[in-house]
């Protein structure tokens, strides 16, 4: 029996800086539609183990595939117009844009006429269309014409997966999306988030272990560059080397 | 707000607007009320192609160049020397400065692409600096310092001379600024002009999503190239004569300074700023020459201070506080 491809998958992948392995030998598979979490304390390696994955870091060995295909010498952009998008830990936006130009940016490039010189937006009417039905659909409809700098910082959270959803991904990696969005508002964004299309596999980072209990699926620990461990949020919960990583320090809840 | 499509506030941007008209007619009428300074004029509009040039890569790609008089005088020469060889005909000889110039343009963009911050300062200047003395070495060919000699310019079209008035030069220099302002306008409109700006703002974001930038920049940087030659090409013809000035760093810097001035990365600031530098160095330095500079500092200063989007975004900035809030998306840009 062979189990179904994953959606993303690494395996045996490395980087050092230095002395300093921030990946060590990772095994990982994200499986269709998934809902996963990727825990770790500060400085595990969360953040560089999905510059590798889409290629702002280069692997010092292993294998990155997506959906079955080989991505490990892929360029960024072309793995994104694989379906292979993310978002940043710290929001890195277009601070003069609007987040309508922003979304529209990117579904110009999704579309494939990005590189287009001479055509005016009139007859690209619909792609700023759809740009501004996502932007209501995340709730940033009135900030549609905005300056992004001069958002709220919340807003610019929100933007910032915006601005990946507007690639229509099929992998969604998260660095931590709620951090920085007031606590009220930060379960309905996981909650948004959870309920994209069942067809996106999302992995996101999130140090809030209630955010994480109440919307993953699944979870991986990452401690120095290594999978500590991986499983349901009950196995994860009930893990002793967890405990003893986190010292009870998110757990005590 | 006004009834609209949703995505509509993006598109009203590219259009046409009167103030725009406005402007290129009061240009056209210049022989009517400043006849007698009508190759000052054509001068401002040469050096409003080469800011608008500049403006294309700093302005909307925000990748700065401290030598783009390479372009100007590579495109100064091209058109100089084929007329001194007897090519005269104005309008192929502009067409050949501005294609050397691109092709310059081209081969430097693969190192400049992969560029950025001092580096990129350095290898421009460097690129600057050498074409410069390039051409003060190879005398024979350009005349050295003492400039290209014997540059004679067919009529255009057969019909119009090139007199000392200025006249034909000013048209002809009109006719073309408003053709590289045009397409320049309707680039920066369009998607990929949209994806540069995206770069200005936020170069290593595009990969992410999902831009193959290093093509666009090349491709940004001759097309940048090759207006700036048009304007040394342009230069060359109206006056009939190239100096090794028009390679030379001062030129490089001057068109970085106007374009600051008049704000970039809005078409027209290239040319607001050419008019204040120019008319400004004419009337300040008729006073005293030796103190344009100390002036030029001055007011270099105080728009960097007061005005740090230059003289337009200052002139923006002005309006939406003037109308108030509501206005704020569309004029603040
Ligand atoms: N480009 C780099 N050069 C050198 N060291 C780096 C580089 N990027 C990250 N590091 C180091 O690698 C380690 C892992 O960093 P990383 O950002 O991946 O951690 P993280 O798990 O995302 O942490 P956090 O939870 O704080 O975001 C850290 O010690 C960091 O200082
Ligand atoms: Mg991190």
């Amino acid at each position: 029996m062979t189990a179904p491809t994953p959606a993303l998958a690494t395996s045996g992948l490395s980087k050092s800086f230095g002395a300093l392995g921030v990946a060590r030998s990772i095994d990982f598979a994200l499986p269709a539609g998934a809902r996963h979490a990727l825990i770790g304390p500060n400085g595990a390696g969360k953040t560089s183990f999905i510059n590798l994955l889409t290629g702002a870091l280069a692997p010092d060995a292993g294998r990155i595939s997506l959906s079955g295909t080989d991505i490990t010498e892929m360029p960024t952009h072309r793995r994104v117009k694989l379906g292979l998008v993310r978002t940043f830990q710290i929001t890195s936006l277009f601070p003069d844009f609007t987040p309508l130009e922003s979304l529209t940016m990117t579904i110009c490039e999704r579309e494939g006429v990005a590189g287009r010189m001479l055509r005016g937006f009139r007859r690209l009417s619909h792609l700023a269309d759809e740009a501004h039905a996502l932007l209501a659909g995340i709730g940033l409809a009135d900030s549609a014409h905005a300056i992004t700098r001069t958002l709220p910082y919340g807003r610019q959270r929100l933007l910032e997966i915006g601005v990946a959803l507007a690639a229509r991904p099929r992998v969604l990696l998260l660095d931590e999306p709620a951090a920085g969005v007031p606590e009220k508002e930060s379960g309905a964004l996981l909650e948004a988030i959870a309920a994209l299309p069942d067809d996106i596999a999302v992995m996101f980072i999130e140090h809030d272990m209630d955010l994480v209990f109440r919307f993953a699926r699944s979870i991986t620990v990452l401690v120095a560059g290594q999978v500590l461990c991986e499983g349901t949020p009950a196995q994860i919960a009930e893990d002793a080397r967890v405990r003893e990583v986190y010292l009870g320090a998110h757990f005590d809840g | 707000m006004e009834s609209i499509a949703p995505g509509a506030g993006f598109e009203r941007r590219s259009r046409l607007r009167a103030g725009e008209v406005l402007l290129w007619l009061a240009i056209a009428a210049a022989p009517l009320y400043v006849p007698g300074h009508l190759v000052l004029a054509s001068q401002i509009l040469i050096t409003a192609l080469f800011a608008l040039s500049l403006d294309l890569l700093l302005g909307y790609g925000g990748m700065i160049s401290l030598g783009h008089a390479a372009y100007f005088g590579t495109g100064a020469y091209t058109a100089g020397l084929l007329a001194q060889h007897g090519w005269s005909e104005p309008i192929s000889g502009l067409v050949a400065a501005m294609l050397v110039a691109a092709a310059l343009g081209f081969a430097a963009s693969f190192v400049i692409v992969r560029l950025s911050g001092v580096a990129l300062l350095m290898v421009t200047l460097g690129l600057g600096l050498l074409l410069f003395e390039l051409a003060n070495a190879l005398a024979d060919i350009t005349g050295g310092s003492d400039g290209l000699q014997g540059v004679e310019i067919a009529p255009l079209l057969g019909l119009f001379g090139f007199d000392m008035v200025g006249r034909t030069g000013f048209v002809y220099a009109y006719l073309v600024a408003l053709g590289a302002f045009a397409l320049v306008r309707r680039i920066v409109h369009s998607p990929f002009g949209l994806s540069l700006q995206g770069y200005r703002e936020n170069p290593a974001r595009m990969a992410q999503i999902g831009a193959p930038m290093a093509a666009r920049l090349r491709l940004v940087n001759t097309i940048s190239a090759g207006l700036a030659g048009l304007a040394g090409g342009l230069l060359a013809q109206t006056t009939q004569f190239v100096g090794l000035d028009a390679l030379g760093f001062e030129r490089s810097a001057e068109v970085v300074i106007i374009l600051i001035l008049g704000g970039g990365g809005r078409l027209y600031g290239g040319l607001v700023g050419a008019l204040v530098f120019m008319i400004g160095r004419d009337v300040l330095s008729e006073a005293n020459p030796e103190y344009w500079y100390f002036w030029l500092g001055l007011i270099l200063v105080l728009v960097v201070l007061f005005m740090p989007q230059g003289i337009l975004g200052g002139g923006a900035a002005l309006l939406v506080r003037l109308r108030g809030r509501a206005a704020l998306g569309e004029a603040a840009r």
